[in-house]
């Protein structure tokens, strides 16, 4: 029986069940799920682009399949989300356009360059690792369909980041050229890869309405402090200085305490001021209107096909 | 990859109205047959201009790690969907427990039954 009004909606939530397309919902559940699915979409579609810079340049031909398979792969989560926000009543069309309109975000990280090749394991252990760390968090959230999608992606997504990790120990055991490479990436990464998680809970503009809807489950501190307490070991194995001189561990707390945080610089590639906010954007515009033709010839041959056969059939 | 990204404070927030609805290319939904046996499963929805495409779309899409032996596309609007409203006339409630195998006590002497 699909839900017919709030109290009902309120029922499913508190019951910890899930809310599927068909469902009555408010509005404003609607609105923040093809915001957050959209951008979430936008994400993977724009993070090809970085990784996609070292393809032609990757090391080895096994380095080079791996890199291939794992934008393959961003590109199949983009698609998954994009049909989850289509159960909302959107199209894929209005959430495309909408990226290139600039009215729809994604997430800053990838407005971040690619410089070396240790940013290849480098996005794959941080970025990929805080993606799952939020993700895994998503698996459980309210909207079905977009708690399916989160299943098959974290899936995907382990994949990501342990070729990431596996590629930053080759390195770290190489030459000291190679370890220097992989100090110099750590450095640039880890702390845009802090500012994934969002700003502090207390300067959270969406939080706590979608906390109540259990969109969201559990806070962008919560999960910030959640990714470092897992991170700072791994970096350790590697014999990886994480550049944060206030990073300690706090026995009282059972966690890491780290440094503050630069909000400037997040709010700056937030508004479009990172160093590469409008290439990334640049070239996604360009890559659509350059596929034009194949959009169009591939309905041209829909339609010619679908006349033939209509043909076909009368003539028989 | 993941992140909702927040409004920039003083900006004001993406419009909510998206501009009006087309797609290009129709919507299908893709089934995946695991292994010979079993049935064909609903794994998601895609775009394509035709049958052809959508079953290679399919593949890069649903089938990038030995998800299964065989693929179904059907066109979305070709899913005939029962009413919500009309549920408990299209399924049981549970007031005829007579219809379950568990209704009837089978004394133990018996064996499996």
């Amino acid at each position: 029986m699909a839900l017919q009004d709030q109290a009902e909606f309120d029922a499913v939530i508190a019951a910890d069940d899930k809310i599927e397309p068909t469902d009555w919902m408010p509005d404003g559940y609607r609105k923040t799920l093809i915001r957050q699915i959209g951008q979430h979409a936008h994400s993977e579609i724009i993070g090809m682009q970085p990784e996609g810079n070292w393809i032609s340049r990757a090391p080895t031909l096994h380095r080079k399949a791996i890199l291939i398979a794992k934008v393959q792969d961003e590109g199949g989560h983009g698609l998954y989300l994009y049909s989850a926000a289509e159960t909302l009543g959107v199209t894929r069309d209005q959430l495309v356009a909408a990226l290139h309109a600039g009215s729809h975000k994604y997430s800053s990280i990838f407005n971040y360059p690619t410089l070396n090749w240790a940013d290849i394991g480098t996005i794959g252990w941080l970025v990929d690792g805080a993606a799952i760390t939020n993700q895994v968090m998503l698996s459980r959230s309210s909207y079905g369909p977009y708690s399916r999608a989160m299943v098959r992606i974290c899936k995907e997504e382990s994949f990501h980041q342990r070729q990431g990790y596996e590629l930053l120990i080759r390195l770290c055991e190489g030459s000291s050229e190679q370890k220097a490479m992989s100090q110099d990436s750590i450095d640039r990464w880890w702390w845009p890869a802090l500012m994934m998680f969002g700003p502090h809970d207390s300067d959270s503009t969406h939080s706590a309405e979608s906390t109540a809807w259990k969109i969201k489950r559990v806070s962008n501190d919560d999960l910030r402090q959640q990714f470092v307490d897992a991170t700072v070991p791994q970096a350790d194995y590697l014999g990886l200085h994480i550049p944060d001189p206030d990073l300690v561990w706090n026995e009282e707390r059972g966690h890491y305490d780290f440094g503050p945080i630069d909000w400037e610089e997040f709010w700056q590639v937030v508004k479009g001021n990172g160093p590469l906010n409008r290439e990334r954007l640049d070239h996604k515009r360009a890559a659509w209107d350059d596929g034009a033709w194949v959009r169009e010839a591939a309905v041209a041959h829909a339609e010619k096909q679908a006349a033939r056969e209509f043909e076909s059939r009368r003539t028989a | 990859m993941t992140y909702s990204v927040p409004d920039v404070p003083g900006e004001s927030p993406a419009k909510s109205d998206l501009g009006e609805a087309s797609n290009v290319w129709p919507m299908w939904e893709i089934f995946v047959r695991q292994t010979r046996g079993l049935a064909h499963v609903h794994v998601g929805s895609l775009h394509a201009a035709d049958a052809e495409t959508a079953l290679q779309n399919a593949r890069d899409v649903y089938t990038r790690r030995q998800e299964g032996v065989s693929l179904w596309a059907v066109p979305s609007v070709e899913i005939v969907a029962s009413d919500p409203d009309e549920t408990d006339s299209l399924f049981e409630v549970n007031t005829k427990p007579y219809r379950d195998a568990t209704a009837y006590n089978i004394p133990d002497e018996v064996g499996h039954m």
